[in-house]
């Protein structure tokens, strides 16, 4: 991030034409314009987005970071944009809200680099609501989708949005904020949950959207239980509560809008949740393209693995299954990293592919196992896995979200 | 949460208009359903029925909601009837009731009034889809027809949207109006559509954009001026409708900026430095320039007929009577009643064009024509500095109102592009000078070869400068199933 700098709304004079859209959406009579241009005042925009998506041109889409605004007078006198800064803008921003931000950036750090979003990605919207303006969201399910008998308690959670649109792709985020404030008094801190369902809902066509969530318990040493403020807010909630919504965040972790590209999503727990996403968003859209789903899923049972029942109905045309158990009485521990050796022959085909996007989602230091197995794979039929990873993230083909 | 904003998409119908709860309308429009499918199936988009087309859908009336990109066939595309959201307390703003509560139900002695007024704004929606079928064959790349079939369902969605409100507000009447939407068709001899324009084919590319830049731009005021309307129904519905309009303006736009483009960069990579040298420019499978003016020349003029006669009796019944307004009425500063206030009319006396102070309520066509013209202009000056940036001297330039008309003042009389009166005879000796002929359509329908790979352009168009929902330059926008 460079210092002091803002980030300034521009429109683009070239391919803007005067429409007005823009103007007449704006909420705080951020746009205005002369008989030349149309332009929007740095004073006044908050960053809502409202003009974002009315604009039929797509030249109301760009952010430059600045150390200084650029006046209305020098845009109104524009016949193009300035040259873009030396850096900054270029890359994808996850989000324009800083502690979302700082939590994507730490949950893609395993990527080894900065992510890009895959070519074929379809637009993400980011930040249409902040913590001073969340969407207010219903509770329209809570289930559990962990065995009853475990220790594991994972919900599948539907947030229904109602008349407010809440736009999200599969990949993205949303932030939660529980309620009241932490031991020092402050307000809680934001929490990321990864949408666990496809962009146009939970079912076709509904205005809601599904996240996964493990209620976090853990014993201590010193006797006493650690209970997680968000995630048992969270499980607690009965039907028909009101959550507060943030965001939605996430530019880079997102499928490919191509359904002759293969998919390989490597996850534990509930790191499967884009994936549920991913898979239903192929389902939905059925069986014409060349491309396949390769999951890889770890849990220590089969009762512990959130959606186990559901993701046994799946054809396996649509998604080969790598349903892998650590703590099976009777069998031996197996891990993602074990069955990607075991399956080394289909992996290296896939890597081989131009086509192929590789996603890894699920508890940090997963990355580490998963890129030592992917690296024995590569090399065992001639290819350099760091040099071919480095080009699959350039290209927004490799990706990892971990936490 | 304002009243309006939810999209009911349980039903047959998405609507945020509260069908579910309207037995009566509900019921009148799925019987009206299955013949807008087939009238869709019949006339729409010759194939591509089967398709997979990257379209954009509402999904909510707020800003937020109402641009979702995905891949739709297109007979499933959601019609629905969206209305903006209602405004608290709106009241009429001008004409004799200014100040009066909104209606909310049609005020009886304006009924025939404003049905005429819907039946007619009705009308040119699916006929623009009737005139644009043929296009998918030759569409110059995926991008382009992926626009053209977004152009085509949204004008199905207007259709559906003046026939929700015939079959809410007029009864019996406004059923078989409804029906007889769907039964004329465009440029048919015995069945035509209501107006000359929408009678026209719309035979190749060029066209289309001058079509969506010229004549789509007549629709946009006509809507303007209904949204301002004090029959509140109408007035949401041409404000939703209008957002929507603003892709169309774009398609046009563009679409002949991208032409021009590819135009000039041909003849600067090839040496030629005099544009109106057409034979050399076609030589490089491009249009030239002064083809482009005649184009302009020709789909222009037909527009200005749209808004029909300068001096109306039937306009400033409107306004007064609070159903059809000025261009952004409220915007404008004044009495809104137009008491006692002129307007400059340009009129055709013996034989020549002056300009006239007429009462300001019978010039209501006129002053939207002028409103229409001056946003017409600022296309232009765009495609001019393409020209300018590539070191031609040529300028393409909206001919005069009195050019090439049909109706209103100058309907008796032939005038130059530049304005100038002149008889029959030399109108017909120079009128290939300044319109399309012929020899022009075939040289333009040679052009008109299908690009299908993605990311590719036919040679007589550049690429967009930006992709719709900001797409990688190949993006298959189209997933062509025959």
């Amino acid at each position: 991030m460079l210092e002091a700098a803002i980030k300034q709304h521009l429109i683009d004079p070239e391919v803007c034409i005067r429409c007005n859209t823009c103007e007449a959406t704006c909420p705080v009579g951020a746009v205005t314009h002369d008989d030349n241009n149309y332009v929007v005042d740095a004073a006044k925009c908050n960053y809502c987005m409202d003009c974002i998506p009315p604009c039929p041109t797509g030249s109301i889409d760009h952010w430059f970071m600045v150390p200084r605004p650029f006046s209305l007078e020098e845009q109104f006198s524009w016949l193009e944009l300035p040259p873009p800064p030396e850096k900054g803008e270029a890359e994808q921003a996850d989000a324009l809200d800083d502690e979302a931000m700082r939590l994507l950036e730490a949950a893609h750090e395993g990527a080894g680099g900065h992510a890009r979003a895959p070519i074929s990605a379809a637009k993400p919207r980011i930040n249409l609501f902040n913590r001073a303006r969340p969407a207010m969201a219903t509770v329209t399910g809570n289930l559990r989708i962990t065995g009853a008998e475990t220790s594991s308690d994972v919900r599948h959670i539907i947030l229904d949005f109602g008349a407010v649109a809440f736009p999200v792709l599969e990949g993205q985020s949303i932030g939660i904020v529980p309620p009241g404030v932490d031991a020092r008094g402050q307000a809680q801190a934001m929490r990321l949950y990864s949408v666990a369902s496809a962009r146009d809902g939970e079912r076709p066509n509904t205005n809601n959207l599904a996240i996964t969530v493990k209620r976090v318990r853990e014993p201590r040493a010193d006797g006493q239980v650690f209970a997680g403020v968000a995630s048992n807010y969270l499980a607690d909630l009965p039907l028909g509560a009101r959550v507060e919504v943030i965001g939605p965040f996430g530019a880079t972790f997102l499928m490919p809008d191509d359904l002759d590209a293969d998919i390989l999503m490597v996850c534990t727990g509930t790191g499967s949740a884009p994936f549920r996403g991913f898979t239903e968003r192929r389902r939905r859209l059925g069986q014409s393209g060349r491309g396949r789903l390769y999951l890889y899923f770890g849990a220590r049972t089969p009762e512990e693995l959130p959606y186990f029942g559901p993701l046994q109905r799946l054809p396996d045309r649509l998604i080969d299954k790598q349903l892998v158990f650590s703590r099976v009485p009777g069998q031996g521990r197996e891990y993602v990293q074990d069955r990607m050796r075991a399956q080394a022959a289909t992996l290296a085909e896939l890597l081989k592919r131009d086509g192929l996007h590789i996603y890894i989602c699920g508890v940090r230091g997963l990355e580490q196992g998963v890129d030592a197995a992917l690296g024995e794979i590569a090399a065992a039929v001639g290819l350099d896995w760091p040099a071919l990873r480095a080009a699959m993230r350039m290209a927004g083909r490799f990706h990892v979200e971990t936490y | 949460m304002p009243d309006g904003m939810n999209i009911d998409y349980d039903g047959l119908i998405p609507n945020n208009v509260g069908l579910a709860q309207d037995q009566r309308v509900r019921k009148a429009l799925e019987t009206w359903h299955p013949g807008y499918i087939d009238w869709w199936k019949d006339m729409g988009p010759e194939g591509f029925q089967e398709s997979l087309v990257y379209l954009r859908t509402a999904i909510g009336v707020d800003p937020k909601g109402w641009a979702k990109f995905d891949y739709v066939k297109m007979p499933e595309y959601k019609w629905g009837i969206l209305l903006a959201p209602a405004v608290e307390g709106r009241t009429i703003p001008f004409g004799k009731h200014k100040g009066e509560p909104a209606w909310q139900e049609v005020p009886g002695e304006y009924r025939a009034l404003l049905r005429r007024l819907i039946v007619v704004q009705g009308d040119t929606e699916p006929a623009s889809v009737e005139q644009q079928r043929h296009l998918g064959a030759t569409a110059p790349s995926l991008y382009d027809l992926r626009n053209l079939f977004q152009v085509n369902v949204e004008e199905g969605r207007h259709l559906w949207a003046m026939v929700y409100l015939l079959h809410k507000y007029f009864g019996t009447d406004g059923r078989e109006e409804a029906e007889e939407l769907l039964q004329r068709r465009s440029g048919h001899a015995d069945t035509p559509r209501m107006l000359g324009a929408f009678n026209e084919a719309t035979p190749d590319w060029l066209s289309f954009f001058m079509f969506t830049y010229f004549t789509d731009r007549d629709g946009k005021m006509q809507l303007e001026a209904l949204a301002q309307s004090g029959f509140d129904p109408l007035s949401r519905t041409c404000r939703f409708m209008l957002t929507e309009e603003a892709h169309h303006m774009f398609v046009g736009d563009s679409g002949v900026q991208r032409v021009v483009e590819r135009t000039v960069q041909a003849m600067r990579d090839a040496g030629v430095t005099d544009p109106e040298d057409r034979a050399a420019v076609r030589r490089l499978g491009v249009i030239d320039l002064p083809t482009i003016q005649k184009k302009m020349n020709l789909h222009f003029s037909l527009t200005l007929d749209l808004f029909g006669h300068e001096i109306s009796t039937n306009a400033a019944n409107a306004f007064n009577a609070g159903i059809k307004g000025r261009y952004r009425e409220d915007k404008i500063e004044d009495d809104h009643q137009l008491i006692g206030a002129t307007y400059p009319v340009l009129r055709c006396v013996n034989g020549e064009i002056v300009s006239e102070d007429v009462p300001a309520l019978s010039a209501l066509n006129m002053r939207l024509r002028d409103d229409y013209v001056k946003d017409c202009e600022s296309g232009v000056v765009r495609w001019n500095r393409v020209i300018e940036k590539a070191g031609f001297s040529f300028r393409l330039k909206l001919p005069h109102v009195a050019f090439n008309r049909a109706i209103g003042e100058f309907s008796s009389i032939k005038a130059t592009p530049a304005g100038q009166v002149i008889d029959a005879a030399s109108w017909a000796a120079q009128a290939r000078d300044w319109l399309p002929d012929a020899e022009d359509a075939a040289y333009i329908e040679r052009l008109m070869v299908p690009v299908r790979e993605a990311g590719q352009y036919a040679s007589w168009i550049a690429p967009p400068r930006v992709g719709i929902d900001n797409k990688n330059g190949d993006f298959e926008y189209v997933q062509i199933v025959e």
